[in-house]
C-alpha cells in the first residue's frame, strides 16, 4: 500500500504545548570551491497552528536558506545540514528518508515562491498544474481534480475561475498568477505555509490584497505562517512575531508591536529607522552603513559590528548569544539595554 | 489605425499590436482568444503558438506534402504502379538501360528491370531506416540526457565522456564499421538502423542534457518539488515538456540525414542488401554505366534528395517555429 502523510507523521492538532513546527539550532553550510559557506548558523524559532512568524532580514541573512532546508529541497550537496532539528509536530523531518519527506511536502508542510511566472510550468495550463496536486497526492480522477482547481481559484478570489482554468499562466497577470500558486500550495490543506517573499515581485496594491488573502486563508484553516520578507511595510499588518535575521543567525525576535515600538537590536533600528516616513519629507533618508556581510569570510565576534553604531571593542571578539529580554523576546546584542532606551540617531 | 477592417485578417503580422483595434473589430470566437493572448507578446502555449507559426510557412507546408506522399509511397507502393520489381519476370535483361517509354516512366536499369517501380519500392526501406533510427536515437539519447541532465554527479560525468568517445568516431566510418564486423548476422536493414543509431544518439543526449540543466534550474521545478512532487514526475511531468522542442527539431533534421547515411551505406555495399531495394543501393548498381546510362542513377539520386530536403526543411521550419528568438 501506498504511504500516506499520516504514516510518515502524526495527523490531528499535535500535544498541547508543543508548537506545530520547531527550527532548533538549524545550521547549514554550502561547500564550494571557494570554501565553506556558512548560510545559517544555529537559526532557532518555532510557529504554532493559526499563528504568523514573520522572518525577516536582506539578501544573504540566511531566511530563504532556512526556509528551503524545513521543505527540504536544498541541493545537497553543496548544502549540508551539519547540525540543528527540524521539528514538524515533534518528528524531525531532518532524519526522514526522502521517500517519506516528499509525502510531507505539499500534504503537511507547503511554499509559496516569489515569482509565480517562473515557479509555474510554462507548458501547461493552470488548472492542470493545481488539479495535479489533487491526481498525485489523492489519487482523483482528471474530472474530479478539476472541478477541484476550480473550487481552489474561486476560493483565491480569481475571477471568472472555471473559463481561467484552461488558460497557461503567462496569460494572467502578476498578482493573479501568485494567486494560483497560493491556490496549489494550499490545495491539500497543509498545516504550516512558508510564503518565500510572496509580494516581492509585485507592485504596492496587488501587493496589500496578496497579504489579505494570505491572512484570510490563515484564519479559515488555522494554519502556521512562515513570511519571509524584506519588506516590514508587509509584515506590520499580518505578523505575530517578527525574526529578523543577519549574517545566517536571529539577531532579534519578539512580538510584532514590541519590535516596531521599541527594537532591541541595532539592526532592526537601522532597518526601522530605514523606512521614508512623511514627516520626513526633504530630509535624507537613512542608511544602514557598510555592506552585508560575506558569509565566505564573516566578521569575528557579533557579524554586524563592523555596520553597528553601538560597537564596543567586546563587539569584534565576543559572538553575542541571544539574550532574552522577556518570555517572548530575544536579542542578540551585548548591549540590547542601550539599544532598547537609546534615543534615535 | 484609422480603419482596421482590412488589417484584421489572417495576414496580420505577429509582432503588431492588437490593442488598438480590439474594440474597434472584435474578431469572432476563437481567432479573437488567440489575438488577445497576443497582446501579451507571448505564445498562447508552445505549441499551439508553433503550430500557428507553422501553418502560415510556405517552407513548411511543401515539405510536409512532400513527406506525407512519400509515407503514403512507403507504406503502399502499389498504388503508385502496377510492376512487381521484386517479381523477377517483370524484368527483360534484353531492354536494359532502355530510356523512358510507354509502360516504363523511367526507364530499365542495368538488370532490363523496370526503374520506376524499383525507385517507388525503394522509399520505403529508406524511410523505414530514417524513421526507425531517428525514434531509437531520440529514445536513447533522450532519456539518458534526462537523467545525466537530472542527476548530474559521476552519472554525468560517466555519460558525458562516453558520448565524447563516439563522437570521436566520423559517423559514415563508424557505421561502416558496425555494419561490415555485423554482416550477414542480421536482418541487412537492422544492420543499419542498429549501426546508425549506436552512432547518432550522443548528439541527442548531449542537446537533452543541456536542456535538462536549463530547465532543472528553473522556478517551476524547485516548486513542483516543494508542492510534493517525486523525481519520476519532475523529470518526465515538468523537465520532459520543457526540453522536448530542441530534441524534436535535431530528431527531425537528422531524418534527413540518416536516410542520407543509409544510402552511403549502401552504396558502400555494406547497407541494405540485394534482393532489397533501396535508393542507395540503386545508385551503386547503377554507377559503373553513369556514363552511357545515366538515368538509372539519377532518379533515385533524385527521390533521395528530395526526401532529405523535405525532412530538413521540416526540421528547419520546426526550429524556426519553435525558438521565439529565431522568429
Amino acid at each position: 500500500m501506498k504511504k500516506t502523510s499520516a504514516d510518515v507523521l502524526p495527523a490531528g492538532g499535535g500535544s498541547g504545548n508543543e508548537p506545530l513546527l520547531a527550527v532548533d539550532d538549524l545550521h547549514v553550510e554550502f561547500h564550494t570551491r571557494a570554501g565553506v559557506v556558512r548560510a545559517v548558523n544555529g537559526v532557532s524559532y518555532t510557529v504554532r497552528a493559526g499563528e504568523t512568524l514573520a522572518v525577516l532580514g536582506e539578501s544573504g541573512s540566511g531566511k530563504s536558506v532556512t526556509a528551503q532546508a524545513i521543505m527540504g529541497i536544498l541541493d545537497m550537496p553543496p548544502a549540508v545540514i551539519p547540525k540543528g532539528e527540524i521539528r514538524f509536530k515533534g518528528t524531525d523531518v531532518l532524519k526522514l528518508s526522502e521517500r517519506d519527506r516528499t509525502q510531507v511536502r505539499g500534504e503537511r508542510i507547503a511554499m509559496i515562491f516569489q515569482d509565480a511566472l517562473s515557479a509555474l510550468n510554462p507548458v501547461f495550463t493552470v488548472g492542470w498544474q493545481i488539479s495535479e496536486m489533487f491526481r498525485v497526492h489523492r489519487g482523483m480522477s482528471k474530472g474530479a481534480a478539476m472541478k477541484k482547481a476550480v473550487e481552489l481559484m474561486d476560493r483565491v478570489r480569481i475571477p471568472a475561475a472555471k473559463q481561467r482554468v484552461h488558460d497557461y499562466p503567462h496569460q494572467f497577470s502578476g498578482g493573479m498568477r501568485q494567486r494560483i500558486m497560493i491556490a496549489m500550495s494550499i490545495a491539500l490543506d497543509p498545516e504550516v505555509l512558508i510564503a518565500d517573499e510572496p509580494t516581492t515581485a509585485l507592485d504596492v496594491t496587488v501587493q496589500a490584497q496578496i497579504m489579505e488573502l494570505l491572512a484570510e486563508l490563515q484564519r479559515e484553516s488555522q494554519m502556521g505562517l512562515i513570511l519571509i520578507t524584506h519588506d516590514l511595510g508587509v509584515v506590520a499588518d499580518v505578523a505575530d512575531k517578527i525574526a529578523v535575521m543577519y549574517g545566517g543567525r536571529i539577531v532579534e525576535n519578539a512580538p510584532v508591536h514590541d519590535i516596531y515600538k521599541a527594537p532591541a537590536h541595532p539592526y532592526t533600528k537601522g532597518l526601522l529607522d530605514s523606512i521614508p516616513r512623511v514627516d520626513q519629507k526633504g530630509q535624507e533618508l537613512y542608511a544602514i552603513k557598510g555592506l552585508p556581510p560575506n558569509l565566505l569570510s564573516m566578521p569575528t565576534g557579533c557579524a554586524f559590528h563592523p555596520r553597528c553604531p553601538y560597537r564596543q571593542e567586546n563587539c569584534v571578539t565576543d559572538t553575542p548569544p541571544l539574550y532574552e529580554i522577556s518570555g517572548t523576546r530575544g536579542s542578540a546584542c551585548h548591549y540590547w539595554r542601550e539599544v532598547l532606551d537609546g534615543e534615535r540617531q | 489605425m484609422s480603419n482596421p477592417t482590412p488589417l484584421d485578417g489572417p495576414g496580420l503580422e505577429e509582432g503588431k499590436t492588437m490593442v488598438a483595434d480590439a474594440p474597434a473589430a472584435p474578431a469572432p470566437g476563437r481567432e479573437g482568444r488567440r489575438r488577445h493572448a497576443k497582446k501579451e507578446a507571448k505564445p498562447a502555449s508552445l505549441w499551439t503558438d508553433a503550430w500557428h507559426d507553422l501553418r502560415r510557412r510556405p517552407m513548411f507546408i511543401i515539405s510536409v506534402i512532400i513527406i506525407l506522399i512519400l509515407l503514403v509511397m512507403a507504406v503502399w507502393p502499389s498504388l503508385f504502379t502496377s510492376i512487381d520489381p521484386f517479381d523477377a519476370r517483370t524484368c527483360d535483361l534484353s531492354a536494359a538501360r532502355q530510356g523512358p517509354g510507354p509502360g516504363h516512366l523511367f526507364g530499365r536499369d542495368n538488370l532490363g528491370c523496370d526503374l520506376y517501380a524499383r525507385t517507388i519500392y525503394g522509399a520505403r526501406n529508406s524511410i523505414v531506416i530514417g524513421v526507425l533510427t531517428t525514434v531509437l536515437t531520440a529514445i536513447i539519447g533522450g532519456l539518458f540526457g534526462i537523467f545525466a541532465g537530472y542527476r548530474g554527479g559521476a552519472i554525468d560525468t560517466l555519460a558525458s565522456r562516453i558520448t565524447e568517445v563516439f563522437f570521436a568516431i566520423p559517423s559514415v566510418l563508424g557505421a561502416l564499421l558496425i555494419a561490415s564486423t555485423l554482416r550477414g548476422k542480421y536482418n541487412s536493414i537492422l544492420l543499419v538502423i542498429l549501426a546508425l543509431s549506436v552512432l547518432g544518439w550522443p548528439m541527442v543526449y548531449r542537446i537533452m542534457r543541456a536542456a535538462v540543466i536549463t530547465a532543472k534550474s528553473q522556478d517551476f521545478v524547485v516548486a513542483a518539488k516543494a508542492l510534493g512532487a517525486g523525481s519520476g514526475r519532475i523529470m518526465f511531468r515538468h523537465l520532459l515538456p520543457n526540453s522536448l522542442a530542441s530534441v524534436i527539431v535535431v530528431a527531425t533534421i537528422n531524418l534527413g540525414t540518416y536516410i542520407a547515411a543509409e544510402a552511403a551505406l549502401s552504396f558502400l555495399g555494406v547497407g541494405v542488401q540485394s534482393p532489397d531495394i533501396s535508393w542507395g543501393l540503386m545508385i551503386a548498381d547503377a554507377r559503373d554505366r553513369f556514363i552511357t546510362a545515366p538515368l538509372p542513377l539519377v532518379f533515385p539520386a533524385l527521390f533521395l534528395s528530395i526526401t532529405v530536403l523535405a525532412f530538413i526543411m521540416m526540421g528547419d521550419a520546426v526550429r524556426d517555429a519553435l525558438d521565439p528568438k529565431l522568429r
